[in-house]
């Protein structure tokens, strides 16, 4: 007797009890549909938030104040540190640096105010983070040595102030209480997930520094930005960066008081923290399809059990033990299978129900169907099947025929 | 001492040579700490193309004697020959295949399979056989030889209870196996029926030359046959 042949007719004993079945299958069902939208959402969700590190800038690199816990005192980082960082002789890998100082404050127009990150920026910054504007221009460098009071609006602050993002160009918002003229109105970055770069005011560095943010140390910057020349250079770029900073800061060797982070380190940051989310989710769905084949041994059982004298008649006609084995093996696996493919839709349907449901809370998780997790789902199912029918199927296959035609 | 009564008609053996050759068969069931010997050494032989009942009370070892026939169970010693193959100390799928090529089994409950249809029970002996093609027609054949070319397509509870035992006689020789073994063949069904069913296992005893050997309390079942062996404690106790 062949599989093919045993399997349909796995398939003529299963739908004559259809209700038992189906709810065998279930189990598999429910385990097969956990681990897939689990998995499906833990990956839609990392690649969005690939994405949006991504959105950075693949040749960026973040330098901030403060190294590891034992040292003291660190240098805060500042303007000539930048400059210095910025001198294409010290660091030939570095094509621009941007410095920032960034604070929250209070922005408001007319009647209607909203509290963001106040970033003072130089002209450099816009290149540097890729930002555009939609109307307008960015800082320039007149704007930067005259501390003009210029602001640019992130397209959420200019949703909140004025329901609209084009024609304010020359209307005067009040940051702290501060009249600033807008002159441009940045383009949304999106990447709601990482750090929202679409809440956020910009004004000129010097402003900001001169009237908003105060500091202890005059020239002190909060964040340093420096682009690389490329991204293959970025290691070099930050090893000249962490020379340059060592040797003005004088630290001691190993002891440095500074930060360098690249889109990389924040990449396998992320990545760690969604793939220990993904399997820790992907494990639990798995123990429900654990308990799915045990409802299906535990049926198969019965189904042994219920069918004594059928399979004693197909020994009295010539059954041999593997065919026995082989047509009960078939019920579990085919029972399974089918348990998993439905699993597979209603894994997906959860999972793009659950991108929708994000989609309405502003989040953007786009779930991944990969043929791979399908393929490993289908696989593990029937594998599960196979496995919790090996018992029932061979309690089947050791049946005495005489004792098995005789049962009632 | 029964091998004199034991024999059957002279010109059957002669020309046909014997298909059932059992000398000295014993079976012995544990029960717990207690032996029951339910076969002393029991000897038989029926010729090809015989017609035998063999008839018995309950615990007289014809149950026994019927399973190990039927290659269904083992003696626990004896010699066994059936169709001149040594059978008695073959393995459970060794004697599945024997089962499969020489036995015809005609139970009295039937035992069809619910679900299937009548064509796919017929078939089932031959796909348990290996044969690829022409299964189907194989046992389309055998369903018109019982007279039920117009039920092929019934499931068991669609047909009555006559027509059921001919699906299982159909089942029985599709194989075109060296015994028919029937068990109390005609003990569900009505009289009538009953009748029917005699009258086609014979005739299908004429025609194919099939040797019948039919298990029954009922000795108008049993006058059917060419020759009566009666069970008693394990042993032949004397033929008619």
């Amino acid at each position: 007797m062949n599989i093919w042949q045993a399997v349909l007719e796995a398939f003529e004993s299963l739908s004559a009890n259809k209700l038992r079945s189906g709810l065998t299958i279930l189990g598999i069902v429910i385990g097969v549909g956990a681990v897939i939208a689990m998995v499906s959402v833990g990956r839609g969700a990392q690649a969005t938030i690939t994405e949006s590190i991504n959105g950075i800038g693949t040749n960026l690199i973040f330098v901030f104040r403060g190294g590891s816990e034992d040292v003291r005192n660190p240098k805060p980082i500042t303007l000539s540190d930048a400059e210095a960082i910025a001198d294409p002789f010290q660091a030939p890998s570095v094509v621009a640096v941007a410095p920032v100082i960034q604070d929250s404050g209070k922005v408001t127009y007319g009647r209607e105010s909203t509290t963001t990150s106040i970033t003072g920026v130089t002209p450099d910054y816009a290149s540097v983070r890729k930002y555009t504007v939609t109307e307008g221009d960015f800082i320039d460098q007149e704007q930067m040595l005259g501390q003009a009071s210029v602001v640019l609006l992130g397209s959420e602050v200019a949703d909140k102030l004025f329901g609209r993002r084009d024609g304010l160009v020359g209307e005067t918002v009040r940051i702290e209480s501060q009249p600033f003229r807008i002159i441009g109105v940045l383009k949304p970055k999106g990447g709601s997930s990482f750090s929202n770069a679409d809440n956020l005011v910009m004004i000129p560095f010097s402003t900001a520094q001169a009237r908003l943010i105060r500091h202890s140390t005059s020239d002190q910057v909060d964040l340093l930005l420096v682009e690389a020349i490329s991204p293959k250079a970025v290691p070099e770029a930050s090893n000249e960066v962490a020379q340059i900073l060592r040797t003005r800061h004088r630290t001691a060797i190993g002891a440095d008081d500074f930060t360098i982070l690249t889109q990389q380190d924040f990449l396998s940051t992320a990545s760690t923290i969604t793939n220990v989310l993904t399997i820790f989710l992907g494990g639990v769905a798995a123990i429900s399809l654990l308990v799915g084949g045990i409802g299906i041994m535990n049926i198969m059982l019965v189904s042994v059990t219920e069918r004594t004298r059928e399979i004693g008649l197909r020994k009295a006609v010539g059954a041999h033990k593997v065919d026995i084995m082989v047509q009960f093996l078939a019920e579990s696996s085919v029972l399974s299978l089918f348990g998993g493919v439905i699993g597979i839709i209603l894994g997906y349907s959860i999972a793009f129900a659950v991108a929708q449901i994000a989609k309405a809370n502003n989040a953007v998780i786009s779930p991944s169907i990969s043929i791979d997790i399908t393929l490993i789902a289908t696989l593990f199912s029937t594998a599960v099947g196979l496995f919790f029918g090996i018992y029932p199927a061979n309690r089947a296959a050791n049946l005495e025929p005489v004792e098995a035609l005789r049962y009632e | 001492m029964h091998m004199e009564t034991n024999q059957p008609t002279p010109e059957a053996a002669s020309t046909n040579g014997w298909v059932i050759r059992a000398e000295n068969l014993t079976k012995v069931y544990k029960m717990g700490a207690v032996e029951v010997h339910a076969l002393n050494g029991l000897s038989l032989r029926i010729a090809r193309g015989e017609i035998v009942s063999i008839m018995g009370p309950s615990g007289s070892g014809k149950s026994t004697l019927m399973n190990i026939i039927g290659c269904l169970d083992r003696p626990t010693s004896g010699e066994y020959i059936l169709d001149g193959e040594p059978v008695a100390r073959l393995s459970d799928d060794q004697l599945a295949t024997i089962r499969n090529r020489k036995v015809g089994f005609v139970f009295q409950s039937f035992n069809l399979l619910s679900r299937a249809t009548a064509l796919a029970n017929v078939e089932l002996p031959v796909r348990y056989s290996g044969m690829v093609r022409g299964r189907r027609e194989k046992a389309k054949a055998a369903l018109e030889s019982v007279g039920l070319a117009d039920r092929l397509h019934h499931r068991p509870s669609e047909l009555s209870g006559g027509q059921q035992q001919r699906v299982a006689i159909a089942r029985a020789l599709v194989n075109d196996p060296a015994i028919i073994l029937a068990d109390e063949p005609t003990g569900n069904l009505d009289t009538k029926s009953g009748q029917e069913i005699m009258e086609l296992l014979l005739t299908l005893n004429r025609e194919h030359g099939t040797t019948l050997i039919i298990v029954t309390h009922a000795p108008d079942i049993a006058a059917h046959s060419q020759r009566i062996i009666h069970i008693r404690d394990g042993v032949v106790e004397e033929a008619v």
